[in-house]
């Protein structure tokens, strides 16, 4: 299988959430991943692009979101980069610590890295980008894991 | 979908229905004013029925963590009602699961509210 690659670049809103996660659905429905894969892929990517939109872009007009599928034999790899600051990734919190437990946001890289096989981070000052890597896992592969 | 919630009551105990997503934007709002707007009028005794949520992301799981600590500081009660397994295991992995008082039967959880 040759590699696909499809990418778009999309404005700071919430409807670009909206479309990231329904694209990430379809790639790994047409990926073929099972339904409950699909769902963690789609929301982990919702994830990115919240934290892209949100925190990385600040909703600012003038910056893109750009979100990059690319699907080889092996891996669904995902590319989602904001025009932000640069997030600082000491300062993210273990959203599993007793003193963390009941704050309201802080969940959305843990969920990420639970979603997903690999997840890399790499902020700079011109932005973040995050990849998030899927393996595809063959009927094969599948029966050799539940032996 | 979008997130909708509809309430009643029962004993005491103020049903909020929700179906749809609990996500970032209208979903958490709604919740968040529902809940308020439940407050406001003296019901704080309030069990969110999750049973047609089919979705919820990290900004939802804020804003029930949000609505439990709400109603909690005013001296009420919040607890949730028949979750789906999507939302179960998000609970579970976020160690909400322990937090939250969970009930799968309407009628036991509506006789567990204190009276």
């Amino acid at each position: 299988m040759t590699a696909q690659r499809v990418s778009y670049t999309l404005d700071s809103t919430l409807d670009t959430v909206n479309s990231a996660e329904e694209a990430a659905s379809q790639m790994a429905t047409e990926a073929g991943f099972g339904d409950e894969e699909v769902m963690k892929i789609a929301m982990a990517v919702r994830e990115a692009a919240v934290n892209a939109v949100l925190h990385g872009n600040a909703y600012d007009p003038g910056k893109k979101v750009t979100v990059d599928f690319e699907r080889t034999a092996q891996d669904l790899v995902i590319t989602i980069r904001d025009q932000g600051k640069g997030m600082d990734l000491a300062k993210v919190p273990d959203p599993l610590a007793p003193e963390n437990l009941l704050k309201t946001s802080g969940r959305g890289i843990f969920l990420i890295r639970s979603f997903m096989d690999e997840v890399e981070i790499n902020p700079s000052t011109t932005g973040t980008e995050i990849k998030l890597i899927k393996h595809v896992r063959t009927a094969a592969d599948a029966k050799e894991a539940s032996q | 979908m979008s997130m909708k919630t509809s309430t009643r009551q029962v004993d005491g105990v103020t049903i909020v229905d929700c179906s749809g997503r609990i996500t970032l934007g209208e979903g958490s709002v709604i919740l968040r004013d529902t809940v308020r707007d439940l407050l406001g009028k003296g019901n704080k005794k309030i069990l969110l029925n999750l049973g047609d949520v089919n979705y919820i992301d990290s900004s939802g799981i804020g804003e029930l963590v949000s609505a439990y600590t709400t109603v909690k500081n005013q001296g009420g009660e919040l607890k949730l009602l028949n979750l789906t397994k999507k939302v179960h295991d998000l609970l579970q992995i976020t160690k909400l699961y322990t937090v939250f008082d969970v009930k799968d039967d309407e009628a036991a959880a509506v006789k567990s509210f204190s009276k």
